[in-house]
């Protein structure tokens, strides 16, 4: 019973390939469970776990340009283009 | 997602409920034939269709094209948008279809289970344990310019994805997209959603990791 229950704790190379199935929120009740009780023993996985949320807010910043005025212009051209042939 | 910090994820929940309201009011303009609502429309849409337009196609011109290609099949085609999916769902799933048929793809797609780890296996010893463990690097990034540097970091790494997973991280990431509308716009399965994320978000951990190292 005992070698049954150790074979059943998640080790930190395992933490890793389902993380993001945890922070998905699509990790089956029991198996989010070990994750957290591995979680709460070991800070070298909570310190990645950390480093993966750093990394999603930092992509969300990554910003997308604003068009210029010049592209402005031609996307009106194109629409008047496309209103003079009945789109 | 809720896992989150929750400042990000109610800022961008606020942002993408408010911008899901102008779209669908600058629509009902568009329909009554008004260009400075198309204007509008292309202004707050393009680059992220650039963005991931680039992730299927070879060149930036390429990539231009596509978008150009898909803002006319909007305009062309407004009056089959029936509100059951947000504007921008709709308007990313037609231009993936578009960018797609151009029949050319980039070469450093790979398959979804490509098998790689999200951590080099060498970092662990043979029970699984960590070897050579993460180090600290959260409080450095609440420093501005260090964050900006990292910001960066991620910048060159996501252009350096396989385009599938540049695909999912540019629309779950960084467009903010339900992991939902991802499947939707780009035609996948929940699963393969996830692993393509994860590998993703993993390979731009590690390039952050070695982005603070330097």
């Amino acid at each position: 019973m005992k070698l049954l229950r150790h074979n059943n704790d998640l080790v930190c190379q395992q933490i890793v390939e389902i993380i993001t199935d945890y922070l998905e929120g699509s990790l089956p009740r029991s198996q989010r469970r070990r994750f957290e009780a591995h979680l709460e023993g070991c800070e070298h996985c909570s310190e990645y776990l950390e480093q993966m949320r750093l990394t999603i807010n930092l992509t969300g910043r990554l910003r997308t340009d604003d068009l210029t005025p010049v592209m402005r212009e031609e996307f009106a051209a194109l629409y008047r283009r496309m209103s003079s042939q009945g789109a | 997602m809720g896992l989150i910090p929750a400042t990000a994820a109610a800022r961008r929940a606020r942002r993408s409920g408010a911008a899901a309201e102008d779209d669908r009011e600058l629509l009902a303009r568009l329909r009554a034939g008004d260009e400075q609502a198309f204007v509008l429309l292309v202004a707050r849409h393009n680059s992220a269709m650039l963005r991931l337009a680039r992730t299927f196609v070879p060149s930036v011109t390429v990539a231009e094209e596509v978008v150009q290609d898909t803002w006319i099949g909007v305009v062309r085609g407004i009056d089959r948008f029936a509100g059951r999916s947000s504007f921008k769902t709709w308007l990313l799933t037609i231009l993936v279809n578009r960018a797609r048929s151009t029949g050319v793809r980039e070469q450093r797609s790979v398959a979804i289970g490509d098998g790689a780890a999200a951590v080099e296996r060498s970092r662990f010893n043979s029970a699984g344990a960590w070897m050579s463990p993460p180090q600290h690097w959260i409080e450095e990034s609440d420093e501005r310019l260090f964050a900006e540097e990292l910001t960066g970091a991620i910048k060159s790494a996501l252009d350096e994805l396989p385009s599938r997973q540049r695909e999912v991280v540019t629309l779950r990431d960084v467009e903010g997209l339900t992991s939902h509308e991802v499947c939707e716009v780009l035609d996948i399965s929940e699963g393969n959603q996830r692993v393509l994320l994860h590998r993703g978000r993993s390979h731009l951990r590690a390039a952050l990791e070695q982005a603070v190292r330097v």
